[in-house]
């Protein structure tokens, strides 16, 4: 099987999948069954990832992980060889196998453009939409030195570089001089020896002939169409393409016992955050919502979004809460940290811990105050990468833009961000902190002190995160990905109501109504409240809000407005803290707020004795 | 299940111990298969291409792009010096004639007639391997570098700043909890491996570095006093190449925290031999911690206790192992039960769990993600 084209199979044919997705740590398998008529996924194995030695070859991992699936499924899946057994016949085997990757570290790519904003931030979305962690971003209007960059290339060991700049027709000078910048440097590609340093060159079209004069036989050129072919426009789909391709015949070739599990695939194995977008997209399209993904790790928080169908994700690549930690920390500050945590705590003793963990990152809390403070911690570092993300997903900048006397007053001018928190629909959490918590109350407290969506929000979680082998799913049989996806993957936590609207203390926010099949409320939140209704999974309300004057719930400050909240585990939220979120300034109020919200949302329970 | 996986740090008395010394870039090895080497011979060069200064010709003597190649004054492949012409302009019937010099030297590399951008390289830069662990060549890896091989007493360290260092090994501290002050400094301590016990000091870092020693080893740090140190906070464990004048390594952790009974106790047993360090850290895929070499002077028979580096451990009842989280935080022990099924932690997470024996005889119960093994 070629290594980027997928099989050509009747989607009506297939009823059993396997899928993997092969992580730095670990590789999880998940199987998946037609169950009258319907997918569903039935059962899920893990086992550590074998990219390192002494296996050096990844599918011991996957081998280890399917076993695993077997077992529990009571299905024959791996035969004597140690291969997957394909199609299904009875008890034995699977019809399709599909996988990604992100072990290793994923795929590390560098980026260059000739304009910061125009076509190097184009290229940045391209190498991000397909899955990359982008090391930098080299541009004629870096601020830096033509020999400091060259410097900083030399130093890089990216495993692709990405060269965009000019629109087709346009000046080539300044394209081609970053080619001659790059071409010098030499940059050494991540795995060494034989291994030619790939170079996607998806700028000015008529450029193409000299960027490739500049370059030498030390690297691999290939020329796609231009990610930005006029300002108005991106055209982002063929440099993603090519980074997934060159993703597998190089990057991946290159790492131990990726050829094997390049030929066991049904489909081309694509980098994990890759998939996620691409099983929000497809999520996003067919209910046409807007939706926001984030998956918060060890080192790393990818933020996803499709607002008005433009799909955008970012890697805030040292924001996570192990290896990264103490980096959150230093962003955020402290004082920021604390303002979640309603329990006494000494900053000194705390600083030690954080670093601790940096240290010893596989480490989880034992005591009520160790999560507390993760979990302040995830907030910050949730609130730090959504900042990242809105800064970067913006409207293309450098476009003409023509006013009427309407927009005299108007201060809207390109490269404003389309993340708008009032349009988010849902929002879905996945990552150790959001999913491992105790409590699912903590992992949507979590969710809206650090996104603070506006309006009506339902919330999410990934179960088990199977969102990266959806996503690879979706390319071969979108139709079974997004009943699973409906079905399995998705654990609905409830709905958010909040205004848009400054906290002021002591006013009231808004009157509400709900009325459902087992609800019946009504009253009035004063501003800095937070209320909880359990609302069940299946069952949805009507929620009428009258806001105060200065509050908005989307029909604009002061109109009142009507919902449809869909329940979930944890149930209807009512948020009238504000927007922006501002906690009290004073101490006394800071806290007795904070434990009246701990309080309110049952977050930490007092332990039971039997605990440990 | 009675066993599980759990990484440890290594501390061993004898170890076989293999260091691989490989250049960046290929180069040439000069030294052989068999050979013995000491910790700071070189065992392998190269020379790297030098740094690149790209030079707007074209900007500079005020010309279009196409023609700089004609105005070039020097050709490609060509060697510049400081000060050089480097190209100039025909001007205006022969008058008015612009031109600019070289401001560095090196050699032309390539002259652009679409950019008029010229690209100079400097002199190559010598890059050089030494062997780091004094022993034995045992592998010559053509054109990249070798592996030295040697017995060892070799010991891990959990977060490690700047990076390769040597010197013999000499003791400030008496014991494993006394903290490690810039008082117990002094002179005789320069160009030494210092080894401390409790939690080192911001002034006795100071210190050191005023003395010049090569390196400095005690249980713990204070996160306040590394951040004076460095002039940053550290946001992620990925260290080495900070150049603060001496190499720490870190033991156990941050905070007041002594060093382990057995690492303390096989340092001051080595006091006085020579001994390579490096503080290189990374604590992401693929770990490297900061480790302290030290070769032994006699080969011993094979059926002694020498072993190859095992980088993972089993975790079952009777191992040594130390608390690595609240509420028990560097306390050591052995495992005792360990129950396979799921206990709910006092923070509401349900986890695998194992009891500790700890060396006061107290019994505490604790999640498995939270314990290391003490290897040896």
């Amino acid at each position: 099987m070629n290594s980027t084209t997928a099989k050509q199979l009747d989607p009506n044919q297939i009823n059993v999948i396997l899928a993997t997705d092969c992580g730095s740590t670990t590789t999880k398998a998940i199987l998946i069954e037609k169950i009258d008529g319907e997918y569903r996924q039935t059962f899920r194995g893990e086992a550590p990832t074998t990219v390192e030695e002494p296996a050096a070859d990844v599918t011991v991992g996957v081998v280890n992980a399917v076993t695993e699936v077997g077992e529990l499924a009571g299905r024959k899946l791996i035969d004597d060889n140690g291969e997957i057994i394909r199609p299904a016949q009875g008890d034995t085997g699977c019809d399709i196998y599909i996988s990604t990757s992100s072990a290793g570290g994923g795929l590390q790519m560098m980026v260059a453009g000739v304009v910061r904003e125009m076509s190097a931030a184009s290229a940045k979305r391209a190498a991000l939409g397909a899955g990359a962690i982008v090391m930098d971003t080299i541009c004629s209007n870096d601020k830096r030195l033509p020999h400091e960059q060259i410097q900083r290339i030399r130093e890089l060991r990216p495993d692709m570089i990405l060269l965009a700049g000019g629109t087709d027709g346009g000046t080539q000078k300044h394209v081609v001089e970053l080619a001659e910048l790059i071409a010098p440097a030499k940059p050494q590609p991540r795995f060494g020896g034989t291994y030619k340093m790939p170079i996607i060159f998806a700028g000015n079209q008529e450029a193409a002939e000299l960027v490739a004069e500049a370059f030498d036989d030390d690297v691999k050129l290939t020329t796609v169409a231009n990610v930005r072919p006029v300002l108005e426009m991106e055209n982002l789909a063929p440099a993603r393409d090519a980074i997934h391709d060159l993703f597998l015949e190089h990057v991946m070739a290159h790492a131990p016992g990726y050829n094997k599990l390049i030929s066991w695939a049904d489909a081309p194995i694509m980098p994990t955050p890759g998939a996620v977008g691409n099983i929000l997209q497809t999520i996003a399209e067919q209910q046409n919502i807007n939706a926001l993904g984030v998956d918060i790790g060890g080192a790393t928080t990818d933020v996803f979004s499709v607002f008005n169908g433009t799909f955008n994700r970012t890697v805030s690549a040292n924001l996570g809460m192990s290896y990264s930690i103490s980096n959150v920390c230093a962003s955020a500050t402290l004082p920021m940290i604390l303002r979640w945590v309603h329990l006494e705590m000494d900053p000194r003793e705390l600083r030690n811990h954080i670093k601790n963990k940096m240290i010893r990152p596989t480490t989880i809390p034992q005591t009520r105050e160790a999560l507390v403070f993760e979990q302040a911690v995830a907030r910050e570092a949730l609130r730090l990468a959504y900042i990242q993300h809105k800064e970067f997903a913006t409207t293309l900048k450098g476009v003409q833009q023509q006013r009427t006397v309407g927009d005299t007053f108007s201060q809207n001018t390109s490269g404003a961000s389309i993340v708008d928190n009032m349009k988010l629909n849902l929002l879905v959490a996945s990552g150790g902190v959001l999913s491992h918590a105790p409590s699912m109350n903590q992992t949507a407290s979590m969710m809206i002190d650090a996104f603070e969506p506006e309006g009506m929000t339902v919330l999410a979680k990934d179960s088990i995160f199977m969102m990266p082998h959806l996503g690879v799913l979706a390319q071969v049989h979108p139709r079974a990905a997004l009943q699973v996806f409906e079905r399995d993957c998705l654990i609905y936590l409830g709905t958010c109501i909040a205004p848009r609207g400054l906290y002021r203390a002591g006013k009231t926010c808004f009157r509400y109504h709900i009325r459902s099949k087992s609800l019946e409320e009504s009253g009035e939140m004063l501003c800095g409240e937070m209320k909880l209704f359990p609302l069940d999974e299946n069952e949805q309300a009507v929620v009428t809000v009258e806001p105060s004057r200065g509050y908005d719930f989307g029909n604009g400050p002061g109109k009142r407005t009507e919902f449809k909240a869909r329940g979930g585990k944890v149930g209807l939220i009512l948020d009238a803290r504000g927007r922006p979120l501002v906690v009290p300034t004073s101490e006394t109020d800071h806290l007795s707020e904070l434990n009246s919200w701990v309080e309110e949302l049952q977050l930490y329970p007092e332990p039971a004795l039997t605990e440990v | 299940m009675a066993k599980a996986y759990s990484p440890g740090l290594q501390i061993r008395q004898r170890v076989l111990h293999a260091s691989r010394r490989l250049l960046p870039i290929p180069g040439d090895v000069l030294v052989k298969v068999g050979d013995r080497v000491t910790a700071d011979q070189i065992v392998a060069q190269t020379f790297m291409p030098g740094d690149v200064t790209p030079i707007n010709i074209a900007n500079q003597i005020s010309v279009a792009p196409a023609e700089v190649p004609h105005c070039m004054l020097i050709a490609e492949g060509e060697e510049v010096h400081v000060g050089d012409i480097l190209a100039r302009s025909n001007g205006i019937f022969g008058f008015f004639k612009s031109e600019t010099r070289a401001k560095t030297a090196g050699t032309i590399e390539s002259i652009s007639h679409v950019t008029g951008q010229v690209i100079l390289r400097g002199a190559p830069m010598p890059i050089q391997v030494c062997a780091y662990q004094a022993g034995t060549v045992k592998e010559v890896i053509p054109d990249q570098g070798v592996v030295i091989e040697s017995e060892v007493t070799f010991l891990q360290g959990i977060l490690g700043i700047g990076g390769e260092a040597f010197g013999t090994i000499s003791f400030a501290c008496e014991n494993k909890q006394q903290p490690f002050t810039d008082d117990l400094l002094d002179e005789s301590m320069q160009g030494k491996i210092v080894i401390g016990g409790a939690r080192m000091t911001g002034k006795a870092v100071s210190r050191g570095i005023e003395i010049g020693v090569a390196a400095m080893i005690s249980g713990g740090i204070d996160d306040e006093d590394l951040k004076e140190i460095l002039g940053y906070d550290l946001g992620v464990a990925v260290t080495g190449s900070e150049h603060i004048g001496t190499t720490l390594i870190i033991t156990e952790g941050f905070g007041d925290i002594a060093m382990a009974d057995r690492t303390f106790n096989l340092l001051k047993e080595r006091e006085g031999a020579k001994a390579a360090v490096n503080g290189t850290t990374q604590i992401r895929a693929g770990v490297l911690r900061p480790e302290i070499v030290i070769p032994l002077e006699h080969k011993t028979s094979p059926d002694n206790k020498t072993r190859q580096v095992n980088s993972a451990g089993i975790l079952e009842t009777g191992v040594p192992v130390r608390i690595i989280r609240d509420p028990y935080f560097g306390l050591l022990g052995e495992v005792g039960e360990m129950p396979t099924e799921l206990r709910t932690l006092e923070s509401g997470s349900l986890s695998r769990v194992l009891e500790v024996i700890l060396d006061s005889g107290e019994i505490v119960i604790v999640p498995r993600a939270n314990v290391e093994l003490i290897e040896g």
